[in-house]
């Protein structure tokens, strides 16, 4: 593909803190390669309020490599912009043309505060991650592959649901701000294998109980989530979650923890 | 689980849904079928409205029914209204059908299409047939019943009501197409395996029965019947 720069008009929600209310900005950025990163294009942005004397735009970013799960942005109606199964930090500037404007928003969700500009709090996915989403007994140091003997097909779902990154798109994606795609995967990848598989009735109970706590709506099957996961997670996982949950709460729940 | 979760926990309000939409499912196929006499004969169609009317289990089962409807809609405005207050401050830009179907997103618009649809209908037949017996009577089989033949051929002449009727059916459509399946989801049989035959059966399903439906106040409007 050709390199080509391009001038973009930029519309992005600038919030000074969790309490204050917050509106859009409007930017102007010039020469914008084609081969920058959307968040590249935003450093460049930055570098310019900067030399304005301007505050700068907050956004969270770490890895820049698509892993880590950070860089929670809303482009133009998208989580994570408009590529499929990819990353904000991944998404890059070839998908715009010059003369392009980009409305930038952070997650949406009342369980998802924003805490200034594009950075939204996600502790509340932490949150439901201490009510279940371990194995409580120590492992020690990892063991030699093939020690403990999982089925194939087993082991290939445990991997897609721990795929994960808890990014939040789901939540930012679903008309009911509803959790379910990320809790249904910490939950399944811990529930397929034998290491989780003691505790996965207790665990599907507190961590629907938690995320309900949050706030986060109930899931109503759109797929939007699945639609927006950077990572591929398939609402295969909610259905496995609902069958862990009904499961658990009919025979007791707890009793076997 | 004690019956509070039903009402109180995500997973549980969903169930409610699921199994209430799934018995109302039932009873379509069962409406359809006795309405499908129609199109054998007049008498037929009244016998069978009449054996409906006149059985006592059926009348049970009747009142399990409006139970069923009323619980489908109460906790569906529930959930719609809990699942609308989650984001308070909303997006300027949404991704509308690029990432979703419209009737997945529109479950309680197309619900509530249906509800005021039902309230035409069943003032039209449930109310004369079951409350005021507003109806005329007839002789089949040396059995007197309800003429609930002529009350659709009366009905149906009016354009307008065939096309509210025809609006119904096709909420109805997009209703069961995304209920259908949403069901089993939420009831965790939707599988690797088992998800796409799932969500065809749920299409083919909907399709089929709601094209029957919609035949029937064509059919008497156009007088292809009778």
């Amino acid at each position: 593909m050709e390199h080509y720069t391009m001038n973009l008009t930029l519309k992005v929600w600038k919030q000074k803190n969790m309490k204050s209310k917050g509106q859009f900005e409007t930017y102007q950025v010039k020469n914008i390669s084609s081969e920058m990163s959307f968040l590249e294009m935003f450093d460049v942005l930055n570098e310019q309020l900067i030399a304005e004397g301007k505050e700068p735009i907050a956004f969270d970013h770490d890895c820049r490599e698509g892993i880590c799960g950070m860089c929670s942005m809303y482009i133009n109606g998208r989580a994570h912009g408009p590529w499929h199964q990819t990353t904000t930090c991944q998404l890059h500037m070839r998908e715009y043309k010059d003369g392009d404007t980009i409305v930038v928003e952070p997650w949406r969700a009342n369980a998802f505060p924003v805490i200034k500009d594009l950075v939204v709090d996600r502790q509340a996915f932490d949150r439901i991650i201490q009510a279940g989403g371990y194995v409580s007994v120590n492992t020690g140091n990892a063991v030699d592959a093939n020690a403990i003997p999982i089925e194939k097909h087993k082991a290939d779902e445990a991997f897609a649901a721990a795929a994960c990154i808890g990014c939040g798109a789901c939540v930012a994606a679903c008309p009911n701000a509803s959790a379910m795609l990320f809790v249904s995967a910490k939950a399944s990848h811990l529930a397929l294998l034998p290491q989780g598989d003691p505790e996965r009735k207790i665990r599907a109970i507190n961590m629907v109980a938690q995320m309900d706590k949050e706030g986060f709506g109930s899931c109503t099957n759109i797929g939007a989530c699945e639609a927006e996961c950077p990572k591929g997670i398939s609402v295969e996982n909610i259905a496995r979650l609902n069958r862990e949950y009904i499961g658990a709460v009919f025979s007791g729940g707890s009793d076997n923890a | 689980m004690n019956w509070k979760h039903y009402f109180t926990t995500s997973i549980g309000k969903k169930l409610v849904m699921g199994f209430t939409g799934l018995f109302l499912i039932s009873f379509l196929i069962v409406h359809c079928y006795i309405n499908a006499m129609i199109f054998v004969s007049r008498d037929a169609f009244n016998a069978a409205a009449d054996f409906m009317g006149t059985t006592i289990i059926i009348r049970i089962m009747e009142i399990g029914l409006f139970a069923g409807i009323l619980l489908h809609i109460v906790q569906g405005y529930m959930l719609v209204s809990k699942n609308g207050g989650t984001r308070k401050e909303g997006y300027a830009v949404k991704a509308g059908n690029k990432t979703s179907a419209w009737y997945s997103r529109s479950m309680g618009l197309l619900g509530t299409l249906i509800l005021l649809f039902l309230v035409v209908h069943i003032a039209h037949f449930w109310v004369p047939s079951r409350i005021t017996g507003d109806l005329n009577e007839v002789m089949v089989r040396d059995r007197e019943m309800h003429d609930l033949y002529q009350r659709m051929v009366d009905v149906f002449q009016s354009p307008i009501v065939v096309v509210v009727y025809l609006l119904g059916v096709f909420s109805l459509a997009w209703h069961l197409i995304h209920g259908f399946y949403s069901a089993f989801q939420t009831m965790g049989l939707t599988t690797h395996k088992y998800k796409k035959m799932i969500r065809n059966i749920g299409i083919a399903f909907s399709v089929i029965i709601c094209l029957l439906f919609a035949a029937m106040p064509v059919s008497m409007f156009m007088g292809w019947v009778n």
